[in-house]
């Protein structure tokens, strides 16, 4: 099979990509300068190294994908690509804040189902202020927001409701009341970017809370259960809504 | 093997000879060495270190006071780090109070290493002031009692 010649990476940002496609990166990021390569008139080079994030593997000559999605690119702090692709099964991953459900209590150890293939595990020790007399209070069918601490595809992933220091800045067992639904990975990531349009018109319409797992699973509490579910529906809706159709039905909303 | 009584020469000869034969037997790769390219390029499974995200947990319009103060501090641990922390240290307690507090602070420990008969003076003091109309006889009968009074005959 001859080997197939690959595009430079930075020509295809923005746009599709697919599996087996080959990028090739600007020279200086390779030790070896040699073989075919366009040679793209990049700035200063920079410095630190690539970053090759999800849905992107290395391979010798450059980068290949292993996703289908967009190629996303970013120039600061030595440069990263990664692909945006949407998928509705969670894999656990190192360092997400996820939502997990208690489904068991195997003393000393509580097994939380993530969404992924197996059930993470939750040590009691592991929120703010737990030893071993002063345990958290948490039953069978609770709501958790916490981070994994390991998650690799050998062993079965754990999870921790505290962060370096000890703190537990904001994880933990999730109020009463609420509701929890589910929605695909790309609209999480999509709510959580910097500047959300969705979450300022909605923060503008009632006093809710949120809370938003990389897992696909959302936490809406708002005054009244009408004003949850409407909130719930919007979320859900709005990924295949456009922005105008959105504004319409918020405009409903807030008229009535 | 390990026999007592050789000496130290022979323990010698016999070691060097062992590792002759071991080395010979040894099997080594006759190719130079590789040099280790040092990779420019991470690998990493997660969406967070890549794009910019804010925390997970969120409250609008004063829903749950305590996670705004949260996504305030959070969202700006991205920005500036420490910068505040070092605010809120100082405003903990202001020099005012504590110097206020020191005041008093020294008062009370001292009493407790003052000796007895100081310690008495002080009761006085403190009942002498409390009792505003207080009986006058006991006064010059106290202050005697500090006296030795010779018995009269």
């Amino acid at each position: 099979m001859a080997a197939q010649r690959g595009t430079a990476a930075e020509a295809l940002v923005g746009q599709v990509v697919l599996p087996g496609d080959l990028l090739l990166l600007p020279a200086h990021y390779d030790e070896d300068a040699e073989g075919e390569r366009l040679r793209l008139s990049t700035g200063a080079a920079p410095q630190g190294r690539l970053l090759c994030g999800p849905g992107l593997r290395r391979s010798g000559a450059g980068l290949l994908v292993t996703k289908c999605g967009l190629l996303r690119h970013r120039p600061a702090g030595g440069g990263a690509f990664w692909v945006d692709s949407q998928q509705k099964r969670y894999v656990p991953v190192k360092g997400d804040h996820v939502i997990g459900i208690v489904t068991a209590k195997a003393g000393d150890v509580f097994r939380l189902d993530v969404g992924g293939s197996e059930p993470a595990s939750l040590s009691y020790l592991a929120f703010e202020g737990a030893t071993k007399r002063n345990r958290p209070n948490v039953q069978v069918g609770d709501l958790i927001y916490g981070q994994f601490v390991v998650a690799n595809k050998d062993m079965e992933p754990e999870m921790v409701c505290i962060d370096s220091s000890g703190k537990s800045s904001g994880m933990g067992i999730i109020g009463q009341d609420g509701f929890l639904f589910k929605v695909s990975l790309g609209l999480i990531r999509k709510l959580l970017a910097p500047k959300c349009e969705i979450i300022q018109e909605l923060s503008q319409l009632y006093p809710f809370e949120l809370v938003l797992g990389m897992n696909g699973r959302i936490w809406v509490k708002a005054k009244t259960v009408q004003q949850t579910l409407i909130i719930v529906n919007i979320l859900e809706a709005c990924e295949y809504m456009t922005a105008e159709q959105r504004k319409q039905a918020l405009a409903k909303l807030s008229g009535n | 093997f390990m026999q007592r009584g050789l000496d130290s020469q022979t323990k010698k000869q016999l070691e060097e000879e062992e590792k002759k034969i071991i080395s010979e037997e040894h099997w080594y790769l006759d190719v130079p060495d590789l040099k280790e390219k040092e990779s420019c390029i991470i690998e990493e499974r997660s969406f967070l270190r890549c794009e910019d995200l804010v925390y997970g947990r969120m409250s609008f319009k004063g829903f749950n006071p305590e996670i705004e103060k949260l996504m305030i501090q959070m969202n700006s641990k991205c920005k500036e780090e420490e910068i505040e922390e070092d605010d809120k240290m100082e405003a903990d307690v202001s020099d005012e109070e504590m110097a206020r507090r020191y005041e008093t602070l020294v008062g009370t420990i001292g009493k407790k290493f003052l000796r007895k008969r100081d310690q008495r003076v002080l009761k006085d003091d403190d009942e002498d002031d409390e009792v505003e109309e207080g009986n006058s006889s006991t006064k010059p009968s106290k202050r005697a009692k500090k006296m030795f009074l010779k018995p009269q005959d």
